[in-house]
């Protein structure tokens, strides 16, 4: 499904992946994670060889590296609170005493400008908007270095995208994490991110900043692309 | 954009294919009775496209889904929507089941859970050739192979069920069968939000193509701007159930009058190779739900020109400039 790919993500670097649908993309989010196993290959997360990493010490990388989905109706636990959901990685993670995660969970929803009213309710209860902004507060949880985003963006509204988009902007530039924007919306790549890769068919078929692949793009693939993005 | 007709209108009254007028549409629910379509009217000419667009919630799935009378029971419906002079919304069952997909003819917006998983492709085209047009079962398949030709499906394709065709093609095999009895109008609602843009960008082509080669109008419900830009010969923003700006397409995004519309256009990232590194600048806060309205002008507690006035009445939809605008303030023609 993929097929030798390799590209390197520096700190406060956002990579954009682009491609069709089909094209591998949330595969590629999955295996970075290692929610799924590379049948070969080398998978290097802060100079640690991640598939040689034996379980143990890669749940403690894993707090490293979270995701956001683009569906928050089925990431977030029904059954939680807005403020259970946002500390549970802390917990898990064993981060921090009990008695200070709500404080934590505050300090999240606020960096997602998100207010305390929100604390006490169920995911059921809030906007689409919400929902991914608590998605997101859960996943800065642990201060990770990598933050995968797989469509996250794509279910939102345009000026709710737009709001996100902002914020994520802010985040990144203000904490210096490491993004892996996947989407199938060039232009908002294009405006986002460092760098693009354009994936086709599980296979990175060409890489670079936005402005050069926009202007001079080499595959078949990125000039499909770029042309139905600019009709 | 030109279209053929293949025959011309002998008056202003044979063009109009869709007429809706002060359409409402009202839901009981535990807060009072609300409407998620609050007096909405427009017209369609054969061989257009007109685009509903907004976010979520402002109304136009509920409004395009009223036409063919697809809303759940609960739905409070009234209005007039003519279609070429006959009032659907006054149709007896059996008489609006004729109507639909042989006049008006409705596309998905989810070809997955639109399509019968069951039913391989080529029979669930069929099956509305043999209800409308009562073909028999030689006639049907030949037909459905050379819609198949049409919308550029492959005829093995005719014996595939829908979860062995791709996004795209499933699409395509909705189009299909949308067109099939000949309606005079096709309704879709977000028919290209789960596809990648080239997909959409091929669908775009074919439903232009269609439109052309049948005088078929269009309307499309759509949140998707940059879509409904490529297809829409007119645009009409809804928000909050209403109609607040209404106008050619290249005139509404080239310069917006409406203070949302603008927020909108405001909110897209900037075009490819604009190379723009400022944020952008979303609409702030969220559209009001129908049970939380403010007074007067839906829009004022986000609108960044709104003054007293706007508190006082909800603006009415006047025409200005060749375009319609609800707005005691709108922005300038520049």
């Amino acid at each position: 499904m993929l097929d030798r790919i390799s590209f390197t993500l520096q700190p406060g670097e956002m990579l954009g992946i682009v491609g069709e649908s089909g094209s591998g993309k949330s595969t590629l989010a999955r295996a970075v994670l290692r929610l799924l196993e590379p049948a070969r290959g080398r998978l290097r997360f802060r100079g640690r060889d991640l598939p040689a990493l034996p379980e143990r010490e890669l749940r403690a990388v894993r707090r490293e590296m979270q995701i956001v989905f683009q569906d928050p109706g089925s990431s977030l636990d029904p059954r939680m609170t807005v403020a259970s959901i946002v500390a549970e990685p802390l917990a898990v993670h064993r981060l921090e005493r009990r008695s200070r995660r709500e404080e934590s969970a505050l300090r999240l929803l606020r960096a997602v400008e998100l207010g305390p009213e929100l604390l006490h309710r169920y995911p059921h209860e809030l906007s689409g908007g919400q929902a991914q902004r608590v998605a997101l507060a859960r996943a800065l949880a642990t201060e990770p270095a990598l933050l995968v985003l797989d469509e996250a963006l794509s279910a939102l509204d345009v000026s709710l995208q737009a709001q996100m988009a902002n914020l994520l902007r802010n985040l990144q530039r203000s904490l210096a994490i490491a993004c892996l924007f996947i989407s199938h919306d060039l232009r908002l790549a294009a405006y986002l991110c460092n760098r693009i890769g354009v994936l086709s068919r599980g296979a990175l078929v060409e890489i670079g900043r936005p402005a050069a692949l926009v202007s001079d793009p080499r595959h078949p693939s990125t000039r499909a692309l770029v042309a139905a993005t600019r009709a | 954009m030109s279209a053929e007709f293949d025959s011309h209108p002998t008056s202003i009254k044979d063009a109009r294919v869709l007429q809706v007028r002060d359409l409402f549409v009202r839901f009981q629910k535990n807060e009072g009775t609300f409407a998620a379509v609050d007096g909405i009217s427009f017209s369609i000419e054969r061989g257009e496209t007109l685009g509903l667009i907004g976010e979520s919630g402002c109304g136009k799935t509920t409004t395009a889904l009223s036409l063919l009378r697809l809303l759940p029971p609960d739905a409070r419906v009234s209005g007039r929507v003519e279609l070429s002079g006959q009032d659907l919304l006054a149709l007896p069952e059996r008489a609006l089941a004729r109507v639909r997909g042989s006049q008006i003819a409705m596309v998905f917006h989810d070809p997955l859970t639109a399509l019968n998983p069951v039913l391989r492709v080529g029979a669930q085209i069929a099956e509305g050739l043999r209800a409308h047009r009562a073909l028999d079962r030689r006639s049907a398949r030949a037909s459905t192979l050379e819609l198949l030709r049409r919308v550029g499906l492959a005829a093995e394709n005719a014996d595939r069920h829908p979860h062995q065709l791709s996004g795209g093609m499933r699409q395509r095999a909705l189009i299909a069968m949308a067109v099939a009895c000949g309606p005079t109008i096709l309704v879709a609602d977000e028919p290209t939000s789960a596809l990648d843009p080239v997909v959409q960008a091929e669908i775009v082509v074919l439903l232009r193509s269609l439109q052309r080669e049948r005088g078929i109008a269009l309307l499309v419900a759509t949140h998707d701007l940059a879509f409904a830009a490529r297809l829409c010969d007119r645009l009409a923003v809804l928000y909050a159930g209403r109609i607040v700006e209404h106008a050619g397409a290249t005139e509404l995004l080239a310069r917006p009058r409406h203070p949302y519309t603008a927020g909108l256009l405001r909110s897209l990232p900037p075009p490819l190779g604009a190379g723009s590194d400022a944020p952008l600048e979303p609409v702030a806060g969220s559209a009001p739900p129908p049970w939380a309205l403010p007074s007067g002008c839906r829009f004022r507690d986000r609108c960044p020109r709104a003054q007293e006035d706007c508190a006082g009445h909800d603006p009415e939809l006047v025409g200005i400039g060749g375009r319609e605008v609800a707005c005691f303030h709108p922005l300038e023609a520049s």
